[in-house]
């Protein structure tokens, strides 16, 4: 939920009304006490915001971690569980005794933020852009927030290096392949991920076009527009519950009669790691145009380390 | 000593007469220190209780310094924060909208003297769920547009109270014509309005994006989590009407349970009531689903458990209803608090976990009477 501000006037008076202010003025100072560089008990909140921290070595530090940090898979097991980003509690929160809380850019609501500032909580906002770009910012900002900043630089530079090197083999494609992102597969209608997705993102790193375009966030698109958009490849995240094997998907009249269909080629991997947009997105990436472009020379020599079949299974 | 038999037997009626009035008056006055009771206790829990824990010793010491303003240590300093700037808020918001919700049951079932009648048949919760869903998914690309500022997170409780307000006016002027207020179109009108904001709100869900999706789902659980002293001051206002209103429309309600022809001839001002019940249970309601989203069943739980209780006499049923609604509410959100600590439960799943079984309970009663 969100707050109401109301005119200043108003507040002095309730508060004088409710005899709070003299707590208020007692709480100022407490604001000064955590300015400490290193925190020691952090709460992540944020998918890649708990899977850089746990990069930069800094797994033993957190205290807290919220639902969308489902990498690695042992921080929702390990780390008690503050509930979804968006919709956090603050005396859950505080219940951890934190002495910084990292928010992944998006998280709310402003009313549970603002207490745990008034807690005297350092609270830091980490940007959140699906982009290359953005992945080197999030890792930067990670680490200046709990004092890491040298590991920060060595993570950054190492993403940078593999991201330079699946953007060299970008650079060799000549026919995009035309690739069709879908999300899950509702009654057997699939939902498909356009413009502003992190799926479209990936796309655009791996070299290819994503057909889905034309709408924003995950539509369901109809049969007649997934045949028109002709797609040449089908990506999918592998995840319990969801058939994404070629035998399940393929059996859509739509999808089997798309060139994606006919040659079958369909590409698994576990959400997270293709969309979650942290440290091991270059990854993602060359695994995607390895299976996008598999007999393109430069996308072959992309390092072998790079290509996680193991991940794609979960 | 020469009174005639006929004259005893009347005396003797009249004495089964009072002494059933007065075993009634006594089980009243025992149902409502029970429900106080209750209510004190809610209360204390929902002060004691929540993921940081805090000792009893240690609660009554915030208590007592916010009284008295001295000084605090750095520990008790947290535990006074929690205590008066998240649990006391959120303890007066679900004191606040629980009795709202319930009393504005009661309220709309007196009204359309139909026990399935609840506070959104007049509109207000459809209008409020459409205007949340608009913020929620336009209203990244709407607000720069406004002719004034509005706070981004402002914008959400402001637009819900307001578009509740607005629906149930064009309910109430779809359903009114010459001075007079036909409760069965009202109930018809209401019920095409709501599917149309269905719709339109629907027509937002399928724009929406993943985050917006969420948003809106939680929105529609409800929760009592952002109360804050500024919330609470906010919409207090709007509650004002109702507890006015409270102390002369039990009466009224009584009467109107005859019939509103019957009530008119009574000498009740029986539109006026109308209008009265329709915009009280508009302000308050609109305000309670500003502030804690649509929160279920509440509602028509209460009134329903209580006319069981203490019989539907309306003089005493509205200000129980308040205390009960108020316990219930405060009772389901120590729960939302505790049970996935240090996460939360949107309240509407447990308000409505605990108030369909009964409803269904109470269909199939009531089905059982007929047949």
């Amino acid at each position: 939920m969100t707050d109401i501000i109301a005119p200043p006037l108003s507040r002095r008076s309730l508060l004088h009304v409710t005899g709070l202010s003299a707590l208020f003025i007692a709480l100022r100072p407490m604001a000064l006490l955590a300015q400490d560089a290193s925190p020691q008990r952090i709460v992540a909140v944020g998918g890649a915001v708990t899977e850089t921290l746990y990069a930069l070595g800094a797994e033993g530090r957190i205290v807290g971690i919220d639902t969308t940090s489902l990498y690695p898979p042992s921080a929702l097991k390990d780390k008690p569980n503050v509930g979804y980003m968006r919709q956090l509690s603050a005396e859950g929160v505080l219940s951890l005794s934190p002495d910084s809380v990292l928010v992944s850019a998006g998280s709310g609501p402003p009313a549970a933020l603002k207490l745990l500032e008034e807690a005297g909580v350092r609270l830091v906002t980490i940007p959140d852009t699906p982009t290359a770009a953005g992945i080197i910012e999030k890792i930067h900002a990670i680490g200046r927030a709990t004092g890491s900043e040298a590991a920060a630089a060595r993570l950054a530079s190492d993403v940078e290096t593999r991201f330079a090197a699946v953007a060299k083999a970008r650079e060799t494609v000549t026919k995009p392949v035309k690739a069709l992102f879908v999300l899950a597969m509702q009654n057997g209608r699939p939902l498909i991920a356009g413009t502003g997705t992190a799926a479209d993102g990936m796309i655009a790193l791996a070299g290819a076009t994503n057909v889905g375009a034309g709408f924003s966030g995950y539509k369901a698109m109809t049969d007649e527009a997934i045949i028109t958009a002709a797609p040449d490849v089908v990506v999918m995240m592998a995840r319990e519950g969801l058939h994404a094997d070629p035998d399940t998907v393929f059996a859509n009249a739509a999808l089997s009669a798309t060139p994606a269909g006919a040659a079958r080629r369909l590409v698994t991997a576990d959400g997270h790691w293709l969309l979650g947009f942290g440290p091991r997105t270059p990854e993602a990436v060359a695994y995607l145009m390895q299976a996008f472009y598999p007999d393109l020379p430069a996308v072959k020599a992309l390092s072998a380390s790079e290509h996680l079949p193991a991940a794609a299974g979960r | 000593m020469g009174a005639s038999p006929a004259r005893a037997a009347t005396a003797g009626v009249g004495v089964t007469l009072a002494a059933a009035l007065q075993r009634r008056r006594r089980r009243t006055a025992f149902v409502f220190g029970l429900l106080m009771l209750i209510v004190a206790a809610t209360s204390v829990l929902s002060l004691g209780l929540g993921a940081v824990p805090i000792p009893p010793g240690r609660t009554l010491a915030a208590l007592w310094t916010s009284v008295t303003g001295l000084p605090v240590d750095a520990d008790a300093a947290r535990d006074s924060l929690v205590i008066l700037n998240i649990r006391l808020p959120r303890t007066l918001l679900g004191l606040i909208v629980g009795a709202t919700l319930a009393v504005s049951g009661a309220l709309m079932q007196g009204l359309f003297r139909n026990p399935l009648a609840d506070p959104g048949l007049v509109g207000v919760s459809s209008g409020a769920a459409l205007a949340a869903a608009t913020v929620i998914v336009l209203g990244e690309r709407l607000l720069p547009y406004l002719p004034f500022a509005v706070l981004p997170f402002a914008a959400l409780p402001i637009a819900a109270f307001f578009g509740g307000l607005l629906f149930t006016s064009v309910l109430y002027g779809l359903s009114s014509g010459s001075g007079r207020t036909s409760i069965a179109t009202l109930l018809l009108a209401g019920v095409a309005l709501g599917a149309m904001a269905g719709a339109i709100t629907g027509l937002l869900t399928f724009m929406s994006n993943d985050q917006q999706l969420r948003d809106l789902t939680f929105w529609s659980l409800g929760s009592l989590g952002g109360a804050t002293w500024t919330k609470v001051a906010t919409i207090l206002p709007a509650f004002i009407p109702m507890a006015i209103a409270l102390s002369f429309l039990g009466r009224s309600l009584n009467a109107l349970s005859l019939g509103e022809a019957e009530a008119f001839h009574l000498g009740l001002p029986v539109e006026r009531i109308k209008r009265i019940v329709i915009v009280v249970v508009a302000l308050a309601v609109g305000a309670a689903v500003a502030a804690a989203g649509v929160i279920g069943f509440v509602g028509i739980v209460v009134p329903h458990l209580l006319r069981l209780a203490i019989g539907a006499n309306h003089k005493v049923l509205l200000p129980a209803s308040a205390l009960l609604g108020a316990a219930l509410l405060l009772g389901s959100d120590i729960l939302a608090r505790l049970i996935v600590a240090p996460a939360e439960l949107p309240i509407g799943i447990l308000t409505a976990a605990i108030g369909a079984p009964f409803f269904l309970w109470l269909l199939l009663a009531r089905r059982r009477m007929v047949t």
